[in-house]
């Protein structure tokens, strides 16, 4: 498919767009990438995600698709063949999107939290509240990946793209708070899935420094001081 | 369905998201087990099936759970896969069934939650406006289609269909009329509960007020 066929609208900082990107470099599908700027939404992420007005927004052949996870539901369908993204028994496909609405309701909620918890007792309840959703993500993948070295067993899946998606920032959090929330006794499988993950062909090109986010992190505080209450 | 399958509902009866659960069942013509649970004393079957959140529904199969109502459903949907499709088979308008099921979810189900658990004196100003407003958009979104799914039930009503037995909780609580604010939502849930698959699975909405009543109380806000 051309290039121009497809588009995705959003930001290299924000782990929801990262989802259709790997979903997209499995599938080897070339796509326009529309970087949206901190502050200001185009008229085009506008016109096409006017319900939300959020990324990241997928367009295929000019009809836009919206929410990170329905998007990446869309790729796997859309171009098969290409390696699947969902499993195939829909026992394991009701587990992985359990997980990853876990991850989007309970655990990134706590996670992003902590940078604006009010103070520190807060901030170690939240961070207490990480730690345990990750020894839990620890039995998930114990339970998902069967022994193998991803949570979609020999290939990256639709529950690693959902939760690898965050690992740039779990890794800046720990960075900026001088802490390790996956750690080798807890949460040793997910400490090497990880490693597995980032270096990953299909993730390695989107997958964002550390450094840069900690960086974008102070940028992204001055800015939010700026909005109204 | 094969003579060994079990299958068991972990649910509440005025539940709107267990409800669900009961209209995608009903639609695929399967037998099930309805086990009421005490939310307020969890049963350790509850507590096995759901570890990780508690909550109900719970879809047991063959001794093995589905959690969360969305999931469970598009579980349903695959695994009953020969009989009444719930969402399309074409991938552009799964997405769009999928987008719009995940809004019923982030605007009416969490405005819902937030509605049941305020005083009446302590609702937010904008929340009867922002109420209506969501549900103008699901009218728009509606069109002159007899369902969201087209000529059949689809996925985005299973998710919306629940609410028209809550309707009458949120018109009092926020005072305002479905009937006269939203006419046409108003008109579908009327014609959608002339299904059986429907009609079965939700319960009156007068039992969910008197239900809601004495929540309301027992959390302190009535």
């Amino acid at each position: 498919m051309a290039k121009s066929d497809v588009k995705l609208i959003g930001a290299w900082a924000s782990p929801f767009v990262m989802r259709p990107r790997i979903a997209l470099n499995i599938k080897s599908v070339e796509y326009e990438f529309l970087e949206e700027i901190l502050g200001s939404k185009s008229q085009l992420l506008l016109e096409s995600n006017p319900v939300h007005k959020k990324i990241p927004v997928l367009i295929h052949g000019g009809k836009p698709i919206c929410e990170s996870l329905v998007i990446v539901e869309y790729i796997d369908e859309v171009w098969s063949p290409g390696p699947a993204i969902l499993p195939s028994d829909p026992h394991d496909r009701a587990l992985a999107r359990f997980w990853a609405a876990y991850l989007d309701e309970k655990w990134f909620p706590a996670m992003r939290n902590i940078v604006t918890a009010k103070d520190e007792e807060a901030r170690k309840a939240l961070m207490d509240q990480v730690g345990e959703g990750l020894v839990l993500l620890e039995g998930a993948f114990s339970k998902c990946s069967k022994g193998k070295g991803f949570f979609g067993g020999d290939q990256i899946g639709y529950l690693d793209i959902a939760f690898g998606s965050f690992l740039g920032w779990l890794r800046a959090l720990e960075k900026m708070n001088g802490v390790k929330l996956m750690d080798e006794t807890k949460t040793p499988g997910l400490l090497k899935w990880a490693d597995s993950f980032s270096s990953h062909p299909a993730v390695k090109d989107v997958f964002p420094e550390t450094e840069k986010l900690v960086e974008f992190a102070k940028v992204l505080a001055k800015f939010k001081a700026t909005l109204p209450k | 369905m094969a003579a060994d399958e079990q299958v068991t509902l972990l649910d509440t009866w005025a539940s709107s998201i267990g409800m669900r659960v009961r209209i995608a069942l009903a639609e695929k013509g399967v037998k099930y087990e309805f086990i009421e649970q005490d939310l307020w004393s969890k049963s350790g079957l509850l507590l096995q099936m759901n570890p990780v959140h508690k909550k109900i529904p719970v879809l047991v199969h063959n001794g093995k759970p589905v959690c969360e109502s969305l999931v469970i459903v598009q579980y349903i949907d695959e695994v009953w896969k020969d009989k009444a499709p719930l969402l399309p088979s074409d991938p552009y308008q799964r997405a769009q069934s999928r987008f719009w099921a995940d809004f019923v979810d982030k605007k009416i189900y969490e405005h819902g939650r937030t509605i049941m658990t305020t005083k009446v004196e302590d609702q937010e100003a904008t929340a009867k406006k922002d109420f209506i407003d969501t549900l103008k958009l699901m009218e728009g979104e509606l069109g002159d289609k007899p369902y969201f799914g087209g000529e059949t039930l689809g996925y985005v009503d299973v998710a919306l269909l629940p609410y028209c037995c809550w309707f009458y909780t949120y018109e009092k609580i926020l005072n305002f009329s479905l009937e006269a604010d939203c006419p046409k939502l108003n008109a579908y849930c009327k014609r959608c509960l002339q299904k059986e698959s429907v009609s079965k699975s939700l319960e009156d909405p007068k039992k969910i007020y008197d239900f809601a009543l004495k929540l309301r109380k027992k959390l302190g806000v009535e």
